[in-house]
């Protein structure tokens, strides 16, 4: 390490390289594992130190505000999670076919393992299917670099640019050497407004040129230092081709790998870190060989690309033949038997059986108050359902509570609340929370009143974004009363309820006539979030600490 | 040189302020460090786990492999068992004596204990009554940092260094609680009293 190196997450390097590459502005929306990387430039934008940088109610606000900015010619930064793509996936598909100005770039944060996460979809597909240029880190310094090279990128191929990264590397802090910074571009929209105006005349021509341009986006693939290509010596029977932080668990393991083939004897690999995909390097580097074992982490993506690009006679070895896992998250011990070297000597200890420790809602969350209140108003009702959304709130639908019966994704608990219901369920609630809510619950409040159907919705107003670690929500707690009544809904069933043990019998009472009304009812569920409290308390005290410092 | 640690815990007992100190002491040292950390869904009252390797060559991988730890460092009893499968042949477990109890089916304490105990080296550490008498209640993390420092080839002064600046951003009066924290843990750990495995 030298002197100049900084400490950083992998998401907070990406938000440094965005910097040094002269950010005008980033936007997203919280996720994990993406979070910290507009956490960091928020904090930089508040010191004044950094460009504007904010959340916004949904990753597609988000992606469009970014385009704007391009479009305006400032250099763009957009930030979600993998699944918050699905959310945005209009305007970033889209926004291949116009001609960038300011360079545009995607940092998204893909979760295999779902640790934190209803599934594990690998983003590389979108940049594929898009036609754009993805760069994958597999260090804190790459996430730096790659980052600074993206918005270059974007600027040469008048594309948007995606930055993929895995919640192992996310999470995971080392030293960054910084470069000197470059320049903010000057303010100036794209002149060209056909390349920007994408009616079906316009478009037509801008899909001729993503589809043109993917020639030169290939040859700048096969060119590019992040596809590195080590040759092979000595008698392996196989060569590698790594992807993503499976190239850090190959080279973890690679000082056996050698002790077992013999000194300098190791097989040829290709470290994929750009895409599209440089084929012609993968056929080099299988030409002459019977097997050819594909390590990276996410989906089988550059694996079953290779079935295709090779002749047959090579055998694909991967994820699809199971000498890695198909799902769940690469590690040091699987990519070391895909190897086919025998497991590391381990202590020989026998632990005694342990119990699981799942995650839980805090002690005295509200949350849990108000999944009481409503069980205790189902209780003997017939013909119920309860659906539930995304974040803390989600927990409730493990013991001790169980309530929420489907959960799939932001919003969905409201529309999906509206679909049962019209199914011919009768007693139906769904459970979403006051950032979610916002995100794109609204849409489906407003089809349960358009019909007016029969749901009972409960908006879990805990005044924060508590699971992705305590982001303001996007507008004040009173707001979302007005925009429930202006959305339509009869004053007479918009109801603020305070989710405290103290109230449980009122609360189970108003939830069982809510529950009974044959329209919409929206019950607000108002309690401060535990861990906003503390955290307030904690800014609080050292702001105290502070003033009484500078006495 | 190598060290790899896995820090356990319970989300919120802080894990994550305890690599911080050991990684940051070990960067001053001019080592090579990579730490992997839990955000998240998992943080709300679950197991949790950090990974934090040191090392004066590069650093291949943010994950200690299966039988690669050089230590486990747990907040708590159950947790330290948890991950017993990366712990190296002769590697170490050091943890806080004190329970954290929000699961229904937590075990029996003395057994659990003794189960640690028998492992071939393991310290269990009164974190709580040393952070007592170090003045404050809240410096049990600096306790275990103190604990494990014996066993993490760091030295303890760059260690405390890292500790005074932490905590004189947050308060000057702090500084000297929680280095006395560390000391005591520091003492508790090596005492000189013989491993299982020794005895």
């Amino acid at each position: 390490m030298g002197s100049d190196d900084v400490v950083l997450l992998a998401d907070e390097a990406i938000a440094l390289g965005a910097v040094h590459a002269g950010l005008g502005a980033a936007y997203g929306y919280p996720g994990t594992p993406s979070t910290e990387i507009l956490e960091y430039l928020i904090a930089l934008y508040e010191k004044g130190r950094g460009p504007r940088a904010a959340w916004c109610a949904n990753e597609k606000t988000a992606y469009e505000e970014a385009l704007g900015a391009s479009f305006a010619g400032k250099r763009a930064l957009v930030t979600m999670k993998h699944v918050g793509l699905n959310v945005a996936a209009d305007p970033f598909v889209n926004s291949a076919l116009v001609a960038i100005k300011g360079g545009l770039v995607l940092a998204i944060a893909d979760d295999p393992g779902m640790h934190s996460s209803q599934d594990e979809q690998d983003s590389r597909f979108y940049a594929q299917f898009a036609g754009v240029p993805c760069l994958e880190p597999t260090s804190q310094q790459e996430a730096y670099e790659m980052t600074r090279e993206a918005f270059d990128l974007s600027e040469r191929f008048q594309l948007p640019v995606m930055v993929r990264i895995t919640t192992r590397l996310a999470h995971s802090r080392s030293g960054v050497k910084p470069r000197e910074p470059r320049a903010e571009n000057p303010l100036g929209k794209c002149a060209d407004k056909a390349a920007w105006t994408l009616l079906p005349a316009n478009g037509r021509r801008r899909y001729d040129r993503l589809c043109k341009i993917q020639g030169e986006l290939e040859a700048w693939s096969a060119a590019s230092a992040w596809n590195p290509v080590a040759a092979g010596a000595g008698a392996a029977d196989f060569v590698v081709v790594t992807g993503g932080l499976g190239r850090n668990y190959y080279e973890e393991n690679l000082g056996d790998l050698e002790a077992r083939l013999g000194k300098g004897k190791l097989p040829a690999r290709l470290h994929v870190g750009a895409y599209p995909l440089p084929e012609a390097k993968i056929r080099e580097l299988a030409a002459g060989t019977k097997r050819i074992l594909v390590i990276e982490e996410g989906s089988p993506f550059i694996e079953r690309a290779i079935r295709g690009v090779l002749p047959s006679g090579v055998a694909v070895s991967g994820k699809l033949d199971g000498a890695l896992p198909r799902i769940g998250e690469l590690n040091p011990d699987n990519v070391r038997q895909a190897m086919g070297l025998p497991p590391r000597p381990a202590a020989p200890l026998a632990p005694p059986p342990l119990p699981g420790r799942p995650p839980q809602l805090c002690q005295g969350c509200p949350h849990a108050d108000s999944y009481q209140a409503v069980a205790k108003a189902l209780e003997g009702l017939p013909s119920t359902l309860v659906t539930a959304d995304i974040g803390c709130y989600a927990l409730g639908a493990l013991p001790p509570f169980s309530v929420p019966e489907a959960l799939v994704c932001m919003g969905a608990s409201i529309s999906m609340a509206v679909g049962a219901a019209e199914a011919g369920y009768e007693n139906v609630v769904g459970f979403i929370g006051d950032s979610t809510f916002l995100h794109s619950g609204m849409t489906g409040l407003v089809d349960a009143v358009s019909r007016e159907v029969a749901v009972t919705i409960v908006i879990l107003d805990n005044s924060i974004v508590a699971m992705t670690g305590g982001q303001k929500t996007m507008l004040p707690s009173a707001r979302i009363e007005e925009i429930v009544r202006g959305i339509g809904v009869e004053p007479a069933h918009v109801a603020v309820i305070d989710p405290s043990p103290s109230q449980a019998a009122r609360n189970a009472e108003l939830f069982r006539r809510e529950i009974a009304h044959r329209g919409v009812s929206v019950v607000i569920a108002r309690r401060e979030c535990l861990e906003a409290i503390k955290a307030k308390k904690k800014s609080a005290a050292r702001e105290t600490a502070a003033k009484g410092a500078c006495k | 040189m190598t060290c790899d640690i896995i820090l356990a815990g319970v989300g919120g007992q802080g894990v994550l302020s305890i690599a911080a100190i050991i990684a940051g002491a070990a960067l001053d040292e001019g080592l090579q460090v990579r730490q992997s950390e839990v955000h998240g869904m998992a943080q709300r009252g679950g197991a949790v786990s950090a990974h934090l390797r040191i090392s004066d060559r590069h650093i291949a991988c943010d994950l200690v492999p299966s039988g690669g730890a050089d230590m486990i460092l747990s907040m708590e009893p159950v947790e330290s068992l948890r991950y017993l499968s990366f712990l190296k042949p002769g590697g170490v477990i050091v943890t806080a004596a004190e329970p954290f109890v929000n699961i229904p089916d937590y075990p029996d304490l003395a057994p659990l204990i003794k189960a640690i105990e028998s492992q071939p080296r393991s310290r269990v550490v009164a974190a709580a009554e040393l952070a007592k008498k170090a003045g404050s209640a809240r410096a049990v993390n600096m306790v275990m940092v103190g604990a494990a420092s014996s066993f993490i080839p760091v030295a303890s002064a760059s260690m405390e260094a890292r500790i005074a600046k932490l905590f004189a951003a947050k308060e000057a009066s702090l500084v000297e609680v929680n280095l006395k924290a560390f000391a005591s843990g520091r003492a508790f750990a090596a005492d000189g009293r013989a491993f299982a495995a020794e005895a």
